[in-house]
């Protein structure tokens, strides 16, 4: 029977109800007295010198408050990176400057170049096209490896070029991974692109700033998905705000995907304007700024080498990125391609040696950082891809070539800097197999050849580093921020809880799972407790939601937090039992001693907690609230085997996807309904980036992708009904739960599985493709098979 | 969006007159022009609104003819063109989506002739007539290139005349983002001849294929047009297709066509 409470039940998300009856309040939802409207005028060039900005006319506009421009942040700080890479030769990356307003140079379509605040957003609009802009278009740099050639035109000037940084992992390592390269029997080389990706939330941002002179206290209303950050990032780095003067409030958000992680120009200066104007400011994104600002993912070019021996034992891989950072560096873009990136290359695979290089390159386009899967999606697709392609070049079966080299032993040190602490990958795979029907393959086939169809199948595994992250082990790498997680635990005297998170939840359900875990505990009804989370004034200091990150470090410091409020309420339920605090049992809600039959209940010990009347106050503390800060002692490694079943169309090249089975092992499971839940979008997202969506340039810096008539989202029927299992669990070691985290799982592992299915139809019926590029539109496909 | 003023006229002749005025333009289902509006690329004085016109809606049939008025929504005729002409009837069913379908007009359509639209290969592949509210313009003279049509400034379409043949098929293969036609072929079969139009594809707008035209009058099978292509050179390339690619499409979706008007 399955459970229906507390840890393991699928209980409905509660969230869902305000959501789906249009109760939720997000922030374009908040509107305070007074407040007035910012529109922002967006560069249409690329890259260009800003000789003149003429906002004389703009000024006397019919509302308009005033007009701001580069010129108004010249003493202002710029928006900060929150990661320092260290290049190979041991030197700090290229860190530009990036203004809130454009200071000199425009860098991208879109970046802002002057802010009209008016009394209408009307107002502030049709003001703005009386601005006068003299601007000197320059040569767009698009290229990535044009962009490091010697003499080609500077993103910044001010640096030495347009390479970021040169970073190899582990240099140590370098040497003897091109030795292996070079005495191996076999070599398998792919060249692949993991094409740009914008995130989409369906709520587009949104910021609101306020402020009070009666306190001189900001208030930033924002779409993040970590408040706490963008407090400490906007008040110490760009406004010089003391935390204690500066709140921030994310309330429900729309979804972020990592979009939402980062701080945004729009969010600073709408803060800093309502300072300067003393007046609410308000900027709601259209979808189409949405397009051109929202930190952009992936955008990678890679070369992998995978070397074997006769048998297709792994020997070696090396790899050669380059990375785009687009014209600026968003808050964590520099350790997506890194950190996130080169610490996965090990794959679920004991290869000894290898070597990681990464080139971040400055463009004349949307700052790119982390979108669902940051760097793992990326390591994931290039690793699986060039073991599909060994296989084949090598004749053996790609079950096979993957069970032959899995890890089986665990812990686990890969030569990429991290150990995995726990697994078992042949598990995953055999539950893959039989939920994917693999054997049933042929009869499809045959199937699908008589309707004129040509199907193909395609597996793959994945692991990913998720709980981010080990504060000590993440500050010697470069972050510039800790990774811990916080929650107080406040009982009230009636016995109900209220739990304040440092996470935040934009759609993840953790005001339904949380509870669960708490109730499970104390042994009480899930209806007894509430999640708060996304305001800085109410909730401890915490890092955010990312990384699939909330239940395993987050969930962890509530635990922690909780352990702390049983220790605490033991000890009164002794004295009102007149008992020792090591005798009491904790039990559905009912403290007791054993062999006895004195009880006390749950909510007679919050009671006496706050009226402390018969309560040992020489001893104990009234009230019962506790903190917890948790630091995770490794990350936590979510694996599993993914397979994908296509039908090719070989007259038109379009593929539609029949099958698709995830078996994953996310450790123990509190709501496997969330979890499914969370699976089924994630792979919505890498089915989308396998076969749909890409974010297009042209040569001249133009955003051609840059609305929903030439960006292909996912859609309903562009997807199959899937099969999904999450019953192999080997729970983590190191944190309380057990737990590993599932938010990103199906966006990392779905696009090889896809890739794979669509190259291996077409090499069954005679097509001698080794490899296509995202996204396998009809017309690439067809191309692909004519080529 | 700049401002602008609504007039909602209930016969043709108001709304020819409220349409003489400055800056005065039709108004249909606004599923193209609103959101145009919206990005300050369209900035009309006045917005004269068709959807109150009586006269303008509704589908019937007689003597081989199918008659649309012009503020007819695709809903509208996927429901009540089924019987009467069900190639067209399936068509205006798979034009965008439901919200699409019961705003978006017939009239609006055709006057806008996107180049990846599916009335502009429904009208010229029926044969037919434009009527408006002061002439009557047949279907071969009306498409004249890219949003380019024979209208001019002010005229009003009140109805669209078509030919029903004796069998029909449209076929659209999706652009993945839009869903409009990366290419779209409507073949019509008269007692006189088969017509195939296309869409989406060529740089010039809509046209017809004559060489499979005159192929399938004489053959119409799928066979007969296997040997035929179309040169790549005048179509349209973007990321989501080549020209050699739509050139390609437009030969497999009038074979597709063709078999399922059967
Ligand atoms: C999400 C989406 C998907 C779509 N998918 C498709 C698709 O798959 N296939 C397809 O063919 N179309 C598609 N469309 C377009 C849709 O069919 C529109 O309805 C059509 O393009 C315009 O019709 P309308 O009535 O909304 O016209 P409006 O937007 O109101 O007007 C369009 C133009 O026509 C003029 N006009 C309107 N009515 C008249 C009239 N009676 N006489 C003269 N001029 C007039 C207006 O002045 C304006 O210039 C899609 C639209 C959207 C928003």
């Amino acid at each position: 029977m399955p459970k229906d409470h507390g840890i393991g039940a699928s209980t409905k998300r509660r969230e869902d109800v305000r959501f789906l009856t249009g109760k939720g309040r997000y922030t374009d939802d908040i509107n305070i007295r007074g407040q007035a409207y910012v529109h922002f005028l967006r560069s249409d060039v690329a890259h260009g010198k800003i000789n003149a900005v003429g906002t004389s006319e703009a000024e006397t506009a019919p509302g308009v408050l005033r007009v701001f421009t580069g010129k108004d942040f010249e003493g202002v700080g710029g928006i900060p990176c929150g990661w320092q890479i260290t290049d190979r030769q041991g030197n700090p990356m290229q860190e530009p400057a990036h203004p809130v307003l454009a200071q000199g140079k425009v860098r991208h379509v879109g970046d802002p170049i002057a802010a009209v605040v008016a009394e209408t957003y009307e107002q502030a609009r049709d003001a703005a096209e009386k601005i006068n802009l003299d601007i000197t278009e320059l040569p767009a740099v698009m290229n990535m490896k044009a962009a490091l050639e010697d003499g080609a035109p500077k993103v910044h000037d001010d640096l030495t070029s347009n390479l970021c940084y040169d970073w190899g992992f582990i240099e140590d390592n370098r040497e003897a991974v091109d030795q292996a390269i070079k005495s191996a029997h076999h070599v398998t080389t792919l060249e692949l692109v993991n094409q740009r990706l914008v995130a989409n939330p369906m709520e587009p941002r949104v910021a609101i700033g306020d402020y009070a002179s009666y306190s001189d206290e900001s208030t930033l209303y924002t779409t993040s998905q970590n408040p706490h950050v963008i407090r400490l990032l906007m008040g110490a780095f760009v406004l010089g705000i003391p935390e204690h003067k500066l709140r921030v409030v994310a309330p429900d958000v729309g979804g972020g995907f990592g979009s939402k992680i980062f701080h945004y120009a729009e969010e600073a200066f709408c803060t800093f304007a309502a300072k300067q104007l003393k007046c609410p400011v308000k900027w709601t994104s259209s979808r189409s700024e949405a397009f051109m600002t929202d930190a952009h993912g992936r955008d990678h070019v890679t070369r992998i080498e995978l070397a074997l021996d006769a048998e297709g034992n792994f020997q070696a891989i090396r790899t050669e990125t380059y990375a785009n950072m687009g014209a600026y560096l968003s808050t964590f873009s520099t350790s997506v391609p890194t950190y996130l990136h080169g610490t996965l290359m090990a794959g679920n695979y004991k290869t000894p040696n290898i070597y990681v290089n990464v080139k971040a390159v400055f463009s004349n386009t949307v700052p790119v950082d982390a979108y669902r899967g940051a760097g793992r999606p990326e390591a994931t697709f290039q690793l699986e891809r060039v073991i599909d392609k060994a296989a084949r070049e090598m004749g053996i079966d790609p079950v096979e070539i993957r069970r032959k080299n899995f890890v089986t032993e665990f812990p686990y040190a890969t030569p990429v800097a991290v150990e995995y602490d726990t697994g078992d990958y042949n598990a995953t795979m055999d539950k893959a197999l039989e939920i994917a029907d693999w054997d049933g393959f042929d009869a499809r086939a045959a199937e699908s050849a008589k309707k004129g169809l040509w199907r193909g199948r395609g597996i793959n595994t994945y692991i990913e580093a998720c709980g981010i992250a080990p504060s000590a082990l993440v500050g010697q790498l470069g972050a510039r921020a800790g990774l811990y997680e916080s929650a107080t635990v406040r009982v009230n005297a009636t016995g109900g809880l209220v739990v304040m998170t440092g996470s935040h939840s934009h759609g993840q359900g953790h005001e339904t799972a949380f509870p669960q875990v708490i109730a499970e505990m104390i042994g009480i009804d899930e209806s007894m407790v509430e999640i708060v989370h996304g305001d800085t004034a109410n909730t401890p200091m915490g890092m955010g939601t990312y990384g699939s990150r909330s239940l395993a470090v987050g969930g962890s410091a509530m635990v922690r937090a909780t352990e702390k409020i049983i220790a605490k309420a033991k000890k009164i339920a002794a004295h009102l039992m007149e008992a020792a605090p090591e005798d009491v049992e904790l039990k559905d809600g009912q403290f007791s001693i054993a062999g006895t039959d004195k009880s006390v209940a749950w909510g007679d010990v919050c009671l006496a907690a706050y009226v402390p009347h018969n309560y040992p106050l020489e001893e104990l503390e009234p009230g019962l609230e506790e903190t917890a800060f948790y630091d995770p002692a490794n990350f936590t490694y979510p694996a599993g085997a993914y397979i994908c079943e296509v039908e090719v169309d070989p007259d038109t090249g379009k593929v539609r996807i029949d099958r698709f089975a995830a078996a994953d092992d996310f450790g123990n499971v509190v709501n496997p309904m969330i979890v499914e839940g969370q699976v089924h979008g994630g792979l919505a997202q890498g089915i989308g980036q396998a076969l749909l969506e890409g974010c297009a340039y042209d040569d001249s810096g133009q955003l051609i992708s840059g609305s929903y008539m030439d960006y292909a989202m996912p859609r309903a029927d562009d997807v199959p009904s899937y099969s999904v299992d999450h019953s192999c669990q080997t729970p983590c070691t190191h944190n309380p739960l057990g737990v590993k985290g599932c938010g990103e799982a199906g966006a990392i592992g779905s696009p090889p599985a896809v890739v794979n299915a669509v190259v291996d139809a077409l090499q069954r019926n005679g097509k001698d493709v080794t490899h296509i590029d995202m996204p396998l539109s009809p017309s690439r496909v067809w191309a692909a098979m004519n080529g | 969006m700049y401002d602008f003023e609504l007039v909602k006229p209930s016969t043709v002749e108001e709304a020819v007159k409220a349409l003489s005025g400055d800056e005065a333009q039709p108004l249909g289902g606004g599923q193209t022009l609103i959101p145009t509006m919206k990005q300050r690329l369209a900035m009309p004085g006045t917005l004269v609104s068709t959807t109150g016109i009586a006269s303008m809606k509704g589908v019937s049939a007689s003597g081989g003819v199918l008659t649309i008025g012009g503020a007819t929504t695709h809903g509208t005729v996927a429901k009540e063109a089924a019987s009467s002409y069900p190639g067209l009837a399936a068509m205006a069913a798979n034009i965008g989506d439901p919200a699409v379908r019961n705003r978006g007009t017939i009239g609006g359509s055709l006057a806008n002739n996107d180049p990846a639209a599916c009335y502009p290969a429904g009208l010229l592949g029926s044969g037919g007539t434009v009527v408006t509210n002061s002439r009557e313009i047949d279907a071969d003279d009306y498409f004249q290139g890219l949003f380019t049509t024979a209208l001019e400034e002010g005229e009003l379409i009140t109805a669209v005349r078509f030919n029903i043949p004796e069998a029909s098929n449209y076929q659209k293969f999706e652009q993945p983002a839009s869903r409009f036609a990366l290419v779209g072929v409507f073949v019509a079969k008269h007692s006189d001849g088969v017509r195939v139009a296309v869409t989406g594809a060529s740089e010039e707008g809509v046209f017809r294929w004559t060489e499979a035209e005159e192929a399938l009058s004489s053959n119409f099978s799928p066979d007969a047009i296997s040997g035929l292509s179309v040169d790549a050179s005048g179509m349209m390339g973007d990321i989501h297709g080549t020209p050699e690619y739509r050139a390609h499409l437009v030969n497999v979706m009038t074979g597709r066509a063709v078999k399922a008007a059967g």
